[in-house]
């Protein structure tokens, strides 16, 4: 079971885009389909982050090891989902008219924050490799990845704002962000308080 | 050395299986699309020709299915689902106020009194999507004027219903309830606002707003309240629901449909008509420009 972890996860990211393309040969999305697909992407993206984030604290607090096995698999599926977020942004819904984009984006604080989400996780995506581990050095690879975590923020004010009213789930989803990043914060003061 | 509270442990747990129930459940809805039965047929309801317009109608299934009704639930597909918790009959409109004759009506009084007619309107709703509606009502005016407003009468406030048995009513959904609406006299005296009770010919189904509702096309849909039992005449604007929340960060009390005044989070430039992808051009006043002499006056950036 535990050499499988990684195909394992790999067929389990896989499942939601899977699950869509059926749907869109079947039974379709309803009234207003680009809605249905551009939120479902959205919401998919989001627990990919949350999930990607959880392995590091899974290891902290359970001494598991395999999350961080599949840490890299889940970063990358979750900018996949968020590549295809985006295009169903940019191309179903806005019909790739740039002026209107741009616009959009400068105006609005809840496109512009999930704008900035994908330019976060994009350069993460590229330099997720062992490749650029060793390029970059670990210690500016870790500092470079730590950007994650401001992604982790500005996802969770993209997906509260998406809505008129906060809903009950995405303040949910706020605090297991919040919880996820305050066991790192834990873990850092607690090394700092050792190593002194 | 243990570092995580055990609370932190729970909340674990419970964001698991958090996100597996949401996918499962998700799932579930989407694959579910609830199947809208048709309601009762309106006898000898004429389409006016004077309101019809030239763009092919949305469906009935779409209309029926992709709702914004909070108080069914805040989900587009909620209200289709929980449709059977509000109940329609029996069912009064009281009508007070600043009025020479108030009256509480019974809705099969009104049904009889106010003979419909089939008006088909574009619907536009503040988040950028819109319809062709095939409403049936008829002229809001002359359901007022029955009731001899006063010289007092400037403005009409609409409420709507609550139930305890709605879902939305018991759990979070955000906004207050019940939830109110309102228009400036002339507004509600225009000849297109009209009180609907049904839509392509048939009894209105509980998710549009059985069993009457207000249909102002002119404004955002969330303008035109649904399931109203009390209209209320009065001199000074009422409070209504959208306005007040959150100290106005969604919509002034005017709510007319206007390109140049964005959300605050999206653009109102563009809409998309349910059926189709190219978004298209939003309209001032949703296409209906013999309502902006009732305007001539404001500046429409600053009484949105």
């Amino acid at each position: 079971m535990k050499e499988r972890i990684v195909p394992i996860a790999f067929a389990a990211c896989c499942v939601p885009a899977i699950w869509l393309g059926v749907q869109a040969l079947t039974v379709g999305f309803g009234a207003d389909p680009i809605a249905v697909v551009l939120n479902d992407l959205g919401y998919i993206t989001f627990v990919l982050l949350a999930l990607t984030l959880a392995c590091t604290p899974a290891q902290i607090v359970f001494k598991w090891s395999w999350p961080i096995r599949i840490r890299k698999l889940l970063g990358d599926f979750c900018f996949f989902y968020a590549c295809l977020h985006l295009l169903t942004y940019v191309g179903l819904d806005q019909g790739f008219d740039v002026h209107d984009i741009v616009k959009d984006v400068l105006k609005h604080k809840f496109i512009m924050l999930g704008m900035l989400t994908w330019l976060m996780l994009l350069p993460l995506a590229i330099t997720s490799t062992k490749g650029w581990q060793k390029r970059l050095g670990f210690r500016r690879w870790k500092r470079l990845h730590r950007l994650v975590y401001v992604a982790g923020g500005t996802a969770s004010f993209h997906f509260l704002l998406r809505f008129k009213t906060p809903r009950v789930e995405t303040l949910l989803w706020m605090a297991v962000m919040a919880v996820l990043l305050l066991t790192r914060v834990i873990e850092t003061a607690r090394r700092r308080v050792l190593q002194s | 050395m243990q570092i995580t509270p055990k609370s932190l442990y729970l909340r674990r747990r419970d964001f698991l299986k958090l996100g597996a129930g949401a996918t499962l459940l998700g799932s579930a809805a989407a694959l579910a699309r609830t199947k809208v039965d048709h309601g009762p047929k309106l006898a000898g309801v004429k389409p006016n020709p004077k309101y019809a317009v030239d763009e092919k109608l949305t469906p009935f299934e779409d209309i029926t299915t992709y709702n914004n009704f909070y108080e069914l639930g805040t989900d587009k597909g909620d209200p289709s689902e929980n449709a059977a918790t509000l109940k329609t009959r029996p069912w009064t409109v009281e009508v007070t106020g600043e009025v020479g004759k108030p009256k509480k009506w019974d809705i099969d009084e009104i049904l009889k009194a106010f003979p419909a007619e089939e008006r088909i309107y574009r619907l536009r709703c503040v988040e950028a999507w819109s319809m062709v509606i095939p409403w049936d009502g008829f002229p809001l005016a002359d359901f007022l004027k029955k009731h001899e407003p006063t010289s007092r009468a400037k403005y009409v406030a609409f409420e709507t219903v609550v139930q305890p048995s709605m879902p939305g009513v018991k759990g979070y959904a955000g906004i207050p309830f019940p939830y109110l609406e309102g228009l400036r006299i002339d507004e509600a005296m225009h000849p297109l606002a009209i009180l609907a009770v049904g839509l392509y010919g048939e009894q209105l189904p509980n998710q549009d707003g059985a069993p009457i509702r207000l249909v102002v096309p002119w404004k955002y849909g969330f303008k035109s309240a649904k399931s109203i039992v009390k209209i209320r005449l009065q001199e000074t604007q009422p409070p209504t629901t959208w306005s007040q929340y959150a100290g106005g960060v969604e919509y002034g009390f005017y709510a007319n449909v206007n390109p140049d005044v964005d959300h605050p989070r999206w653009s109102q430039a563009k809409e998309r008509r349910i059926g189709e992808i190219l978004r298209r051009k939003t309209l001032m006043f949703n296409g209906y420009s013999e309502v902006a002499p009732l305007y001539a006056a404001m500046d429409l950036k600053k009484f949105y």
